[in-house]
């Protein structure tokens, strides 16, 4: 990297990509070339910086200036002030959104000041492509470490009591199951790491291994030592082909410097990893219903014990984590257990990474020391509400986990703060919500995803879901009940009881936590037959405005189903009873004489 | 199964035959076969399954049931240039439904469906990992973010 004397780093994450962050690297490539700078400035292409909202970033090293919102043919402009006159393009830096004052350098902003980054610590930094770029910033540096200094049990003692729980969602601790795979003996076991990213809204692993692939790879190999396995297995959603192209370079470049393959570091040790794809099943991130699906079947769960350490894949023993678990594992080695314990809580130690997401101003990526308030997350990183909302509640843990309401938002994040809130950490997604939001569709919502996904083989998912969810379908066109609302709960309990797996054993989270903090509004679709918030069409009312009809008769011939009567400049009146709320007399309306209540 | 026939040319057995063996005719390696011959032929009508069947050597009943599992694989052809709408909580919640509401309008087919001419198909997906560019929509490989009801109109009109 010496040789040139700056850098112009472009996202190449998967939200800058479809903004044409590609482009933008072209265009930067030619004017570079135009003005003969391309021996002294070089243009990467790295994987995500997490400010998703603000994309495509470009951030010119070394000086930080952070670009937001760059286009392709900003690029000129980027190299003629920046790179020659050395003036920054004052148009393209992000604004404060209380001051409106340029903020030109990222550690300055609202959304990078309180996080802390150990996963993500390469994206955005590195050129993913690049495997020299990784070992430049110490990559492989922790498996030098372990295969020719620790014993394999000194290995799994590290990460024991680094106190590392499983990123997935469980939240199990990792030293603990690579122990349990260590002490299954076998001819051969496996190390599979779990990229099956189904939850809709979180987007963490498929930017670790599209900005730094490496990380999950060495993991994998340490994971293997420790376990001793000989077989890596990465399985991932076919949906993601960026992170595949990505991973495949990867492995590529690893094999070529004999950092995978056979005897790694001329210490003996053999670790190869292959690829298997997903092919659009939730319930794959269940590890047992994974390893069937790399077994070519379908992806069904079975009952556990055995768990995968005793009889996994092919009936061997087979560790399986996540691909955020893996990424942290090489920083672990290298700063140690006591370092990565003393960041966090007591029970939750380390970072998380989230994916804020929903009616946020800063949606993107962010990691955070265990411990940070929902407040901080939601208010500083995340910029506060959209348009000036109000907050309503955060859905942490995706269809899995519950919607969490504004009296807990001082709550420290972490694995056991969130289950006594009546949610999950899960992978990470976190979905804001606003005033505009209706607690009973968004839980319909949710079960609708469960209903598709679930895999059919227990009786409570596959049928207690579907009921949920039509229950759900009534209470939200206004046919439900008070009891109705007795027989959700009940029904939600038995199904949490009694499925096989954890699909199952979840998916009434987002009913239950929603009853329970938002239960005014679950009355109010059954007693007064109303939503609150305005989003139930069943529940609407389309009413004229008497002060502001000008009896025009617009609405009257557009109506459908000939519900508006009225005569010529005459107020006109919607019959509710007729009224299909299609909208298209508010559409038409010219004085704003019809509302909806 | 499904209701379309299809006829297959000798070189599209032998095609399939090829991606069998390439992974060793190993029924494990199922899913990768299926990938590549959707990827080859668009979708997975029974005629192909048939010989997948014979060339991994498994029974056509285990490899209609995974087909069937996974919602990536499908049995009827996608249109030329097939929409998705990303229907994850992020885009749901700016508004995705609304969104496909009016490609289904604008089409006149429902989800699954393709026009009459073939020219597009219509289909949902959960998340593709683009949130900050809520609501998204896929048209063939590019990604369309922040649509709203209003673009859907010009968003066709490109592939006029």
């Amino acid at each position: 990297m010496s040789k040139y004397s700056m850098h112009l780093l472009v996202c190449g994450g998967t939200g800058c990509h479809a903004s044409e962050s590609d482009a933008i690297v072209c265009n930067l490539r030619d004017e570079l070339e135009a003005k003969g700078l391309m021996d002294s400035v070089q243009v990467i292409l790295t994987g995500c910086f997490g400010f998703c909202e603000k994309g495509p970033i470009v951030k010119v090293m070394p000086d930080n200036t952070f670009y937001v919102q760059v286009k392709p043919e900003d690029a000129q402009e980027i190299v003629d002030e920046h790179i020659i006159k050395g003036r920054k393009v004052t148009r393209l830096l992000y604004r404060d959104p209380v001051t409106r004052e340029p903020v030109s350098d990222s550690k300055h902003m609202g959304f990078f000041k309180k996080q802390l980054r150990i996963v993500l610590r390469n994206c955005g930094f590195i050129n993913p492509e690049n495997i020299d770029e990784y070992i430049a910033r110490d990559g492989y540096q922790a498996l030098g470490k372990v295969l020719t200094e620790m014993t394999p049990e000194e290995v799994i003692k590290v990460v024991k009591d680094s106190g590392q729980r499983g990123r997935g969602g469980a939240g199990f601790s990792t030293g603990l199951k690579w122990e349990l795979a260590r002490n299954n003996k076998s001819d051969e076991k496996y190390v599979v790491c779990n990229a099956d990213e189904g939850d809709p809204g979180a987007f963490m692993d498929r930017s670790v291994l599209e900005g730094d692939p490496h990380s999950v790879l060495e993991a994998m190999a340490i994971c293997g030592y420790s376990i001793g396995a000989s077989n890596g297995l990465i399985y991932i959603r076919a949906e993601y082909p960026l992170a595949i192209e990505r991973l495949k370079i990867a492995i590529k470049q690893a094999q070529e410097y004999g950092l995978l393959g056979k005897d790694i570091f001329g210490t003996g040790f053999n670790f190869d990893i292959k690829l298997r794809y997903g092919a659009g099943a939730f319930v794959c991130g269940e590890e047992t219903a994974l390893i069937h699906s790399m077994e070519g079947l379908r992806g069904e769960p079975t009952v556990k014990p055995p768990f995968p350490a005793e009889a996994g894949y092919l009936n061997k023993p087979t560790n399986v984590n996540n691909v955020e678990t893996f990424a942290a594992i090489p920083v672990i080695i290298l700063k140690g257990a006591k370092w990565f314990s003393s960041i966090g809580t007591e029970k939750s130690k380390g970072t998380k990474v989230f994916a804020l997401a929903g009616k946020i101003n800063n949606v993107g990526l962010i990691e955070v020391p265990m411990g940070t308030t929902l407040r901080e997350v939601i208010f500083e990183i995340g910029g506060g509400i959209r348009n000036g909302k109000k907050f309503k509640g955060i859905q942490t843990g995706g269809p899995s986990g519950g919607c969490l309401s504004e009296k807990h938002l001082d709550t420290p994040i972490d694995f056991d703060n969130l289950i006594a809130a009546g949610s999950i950490m899960g992978s990470g997604a976190m979905i804001v919500l606003d005033e505009d939001d209706c607690m009973v569709s968004m839980a319909k919502f949710f079960l609708e995803f469960t209903v598709e996904e679930s895999c059919g083989k227990c009786a409570p998912c596959r049928i207690g879901n579907k009921r949920l969810h039509e229950l759900l379908g009534q209470i939200c066109e206004g046919k439900g009940s008070l009891d109705d609302l007795d027989r959700l709960r009940n029904m939600s309990v038995v199904i949490k009881d009694t499925a096989l797996c954890g699909l199952g054993q979840t998916s009434p989270n987002p009913v239950l936590s929603m009853m329970d903090n938002y239960y005014d509004e679950y009355v109010a679709h059954v007693t007064d037959k109303k939503c609150p918030a305005g989003q139930c069409k069943s529940l609407l009312e389309y009413v004229v405005n008497a002060e502001n009809c000008v009896g025009c008769t617009a609405c009257a011939r557009v109506c459908p189903v000939n519900a508006i009567s009225g005569e010529r400049k005459e107020v006109h009146l919607i019959d509710p009873s007729i009224c299909i709320k299609c909208g298209a007399c508010i559409e038409k309306c010219k004085f704003d004489a019809i509302f909806i209540r | 199964m499904s209701h379309i026939k299809i006829e297959l040319r000798k070189e599209d057995v032998d095609f399939i035959k090829g991606v069998c063996a390439t992974f060793n005719n190993d029924p494990q390696e199922l899913i990768n076969v299926l990938h590549t011959c959707q990827e080859h032929f668009g979708y997975l009508p029974a005629e192909i399954q048939e010989v997948v069947s014979d060339g991994l050597n498994m029974p056509v009943a285990k490899i209609y049931g995974v087909v069937t599992f996974y919602s990536f694989f499908t049995m009827t052809p996608k249109g030329k240039h097939p929409i998705s709408i990303c229907l994850g909580t992020a885009c749901y919640v700016r508004g995705a439904e609304k969104v496909l509401d009016e490609f289904k309008k604008e089409l006149g087919i429902q989800v699954g469906e393709s026009t009459k001419d073939n020219k597009f198909s219509l289909s949902s997906l959960r998340c593709v990992g683009a949130c900050g560019l809520a609501p998204v929509v896929l048209v063939g490989d590019k990604t369309y973010g922040r649509v709203a009801p209003d673009d859907v109109r010009n968003i066709l009109k490109e592939y006029e």
